[in-house]
């Protein structure tokens, strides 16, 4: 990874509960490069769409803030960024894809005009200049007959074609970041495969960097060349995608790894049972000070899991995860 | 029973949906939803339908259970004529299948407790005595991994592994012979999708159970059925058990879909081509005549358009397509 673009620093994203204030981040480090695609893994409430949110500075609020932590764009503290400052960087600098695209584009106006919205707001430009380049826009996300097709409203095109809008929206500007969260889980696997190869053409032609977010082990590996997976807010595993594939450290990573039957060219006639990964995510309010958040789920925990939180334990270069069991395996 | 092990017997299955007409005199059009699709199920298996939204999957399930209109066609459950039912009969044989569906969220009634959910097919049919109703609520519960206890507890008070699970105890409530599992886990976090599937299979051999399972997650039919049906604008392009039509895929469509999957193993990603598919598949109002994939087949001829392709069987494998030999050699592997 060369020169980072975006840099995360113990991030801390609290959210008020009649409990008290519940952590949704806690102590979350990471680095996106310049041209780089970094995939977040993880279920379902383990804080990879918060993570997007807090860099987007959309986290609600409240009952939601930032709590601590740095978040550095271009060498540029967005924590301390105010409304205005956001405004100018959101959908400019650093924009978002979202997973829904029926319900994440304005069912009212047609897609040229919102498409068209994004560049005359950030760069001045007229309307008639601006639908222009949403024209340019569709072509280059290669949507069929765009002249027409920008004047027609989302409900008149498919999943896929809708999925190509917002992709056209959130790159009209040339961002310096794309943040893409869950951007295919809505659709077929064979526009999936189409919306894969339009990100990585057109991370070539702009040079942007991509936060891709996802559940699917599969599409990172397809997408990312480097992966954080998280668990409970907190950063449970890093490094290359292939090199974690191959061969996973923390129980979590290897769960989430061998719970999904992954296709195989020849399948064996016999099947063997899937490995599980027992209980579920713990609400935020829920989770105790101190211990690994994984304990309870882990089939290795140990006494220490539960009193101490795991330190990072550098694996091997660039490979990082939080677990026990690996700081034994070392002093061993 | 029928003598020869299959459960399900579905033929020349069509569900047509009439569309209103524009104008008074012209003709009405119709969705061809499905459209001409013939498979069996043995009994004791798991038989799976893949293929994009829209290629008629669901729909199909929906017409074996009797939930939509069957156009023409017919299907058999064990030695019944399901098509020719109506009334108390047709309500007689819902006892004999039951459906598990997609969203555990808004598949049970946010309402009622979920004893009650679990209990409602025992009550509707007039199974056993309240007292038997009751023990057979608890023993549900218990065969699905819950505790009986919760019972008295209310949909939105389980996460959503448990809620499939409850979906899961429903289906099973009236010892069915067939259930139908309509993308059972797609809605599900990946960690808990296991604990589902493992659950389907456990339950299966315990009770001999047969599914029809719809899911476009390739992975996971790959995993779960014995033999699987591909389909495409409502018609079954390919079947094969799951050895064979894995390894040798013969129609591109089968190839296209498997290509598409993002694989998290690198060999597999070096080794296979990618067979792209541009656009979405077409409209199935009044489809494309020919072989209906062939606008999006990067190998069709100019017969494809023009013939509809009859399915024809290999060694346990069918698949309609004019390109693939008589030696059973696929259009793809043939280019390659």
């Amino acid at each position: 990874m060369g020169e980072a673009v975006l840099l995360i620093e113990g991030l801390r994203v609290e959210f008020d509960t009649r409990d008290g204030p519940a952590r949704a981040i806690d102590g979350l480090d990471f680095a996106l490069g310049r041209g780089e695609t970094l995939g977040i893994v993880g279920e379902s409430g383990c804080g990879k769409s918060m993570t997007a949110l807090a860099i987007m500075g959309l986290v609600p609020s409240p009952p939601g803030r930032i709590a601590g932590g740095r978040i550095l764009f271009e060498g540029e503290n967005l924590v301390e960024a105010d409304e205005r400052r956001m405004r100018q960087i959101r959908g400019n600098e650093i924009s978002m894809i979202f997973q829904e695209p029926m319900t994440s584009l304005n069912p009212v106006f047609s897609v040229g005009d919102q498409i068209a919205e994004t560049v005359q707001l950030h760069e001045g430009l007229s309307r008639k200049e601006s639908l222009d380049r949403a024209i340019e826009m569709l072509r280059q996300v290669h949507i069929p007959a765009a002249e027409r097709r920008v004047k027609e409203y989302p409900h008149q095109m498919s999943g896929g074609m809708r999925q190509r809008v917002m992709i056209a929206m959130a790159l009209a500007c040339r961002p310096k970041v794309l943040i893409a969260d869950e951007p295919t889980t809505a659709l077929d696997v064979t526009v999936q495969a189409q919306i894969f190869d339009l990100l990585r053409e057109l991370q070539e032609q702009i040079d942007t960097s991509i936060i891709m977010i996802t559940h699917d082990m599969g599409a990172i590996a397809e997408m990312a060349s480097r992966v954080v997976v998280m668990y409970a807010g907190r950063k449970v595993e890093e490094g290359p995608v292939d090199d974690m594939l191959a061969d996973p450290q923390h129980p979590y990573t290897k769960g989430l790894i061998s719970c999904v039957p992954h296709l195989q060219a020849e399948p064996p006639p016999e099947r063997s049972p899937l490995a599980e990964i027992p209980g579920v995510v713990p609400a935020i309010t829920g989770l105790g000070r101190g211990g690994c958040p994984f304990a309870p789920r882990c089939s290795h925990a140990m006494t220490r899991c539960r009193e101490e939180m795991p330190r990072p334990t550098a694996v091997r270069e660039d490979r990082v995860a939080l677990c026990w069991l690996l700081d034994e395996a070392a002093a061993a | 029973m029928s003598g020869d092990g299959n459960l399900l017997d579905v033929r020349d299955l069509k569900v047509h949906f009439m569309l209103p007409r524009r104008h008074l005199w012209t003709r009405a059009s119709a969705v061809h939803a499905v459209d001409g699709v013939t498979f069996r199920v043995r009994r004791g298996t798991t038989f799976g339908l893949v293929g994009e939204s829209g290629s008629g999957k669901t729909t199909t399930a929906l017409a074996v259970m009797r939930l939509v209109d069957v156009t023409a066609g017919t299907i058999r459950l064990g030695d019944i004529d399901v098509v020719g039912l109506a009334g108390h009969d047709l309500r007689k044989l819902r006892r004999r299948m039951q459906v598990i569906f997609q969203d555990p969220y808004s598949s049970l009634n946010p309402r009622s407790r979920a004893g009650a959910i679990v209990r409602e097919p025992l009550d509707l049919m007039a199974i056993g005595s309240p007292e038997e109703r009751d023990e057979r609520v608890a023993e549900l519960f218990r065969s699905v991994g819950l505790r009986p206890e919760q019972r008295s507890l209310f949909p939105h008070q389980f996460s959503g592994g448990q809620r499939q699970r409850i979906g899961v105890a429903r289906a099973l409530a009236t010892n069915p012979d067939l259930i139908v599992c309509d993308e059972p886990v797609s809605a599900l976090d990946v960690a808990i999708q296991a604990q589902i599937l493992n659950l389907l299979l456990k339950l299966q051999d315990e009770h001999g159970l047969t599914y029809l399972f719809i899911s476009h997650d390739l992975g996971v039919v790959q995993y779960m059925c014995d033999e699987i049906a591909v389909m495409y604008l409502g018609q079954i392009v390919e079947s094969a058990d799951r050895i064979s039509l894995f390894k040798h895929p013969l129609h591109p469509y089968t190839h296209a879909l498997l290509s598409a999957v993002p694989s998290a193993d690198p060999e597999m990603r070096g080794k296979r081509g990618r067979i792209k598919l541009e656009g979405d598949p077409p409209s199935p109002i009044d489809p494309p005549s020919g072989c209906r994939f062939a606008p999006r087949c990067p190998y069709a001829e100019a017969r494809c358009g023009a013939e509809t392709p009859e399915l024809r069987h290999f060694e346990g494998h069918a698949v309609a397509c004019h390109l693939v030999g008589d030696d059973a050699v696929s259009p793809v592997a043939r280019r390659a």
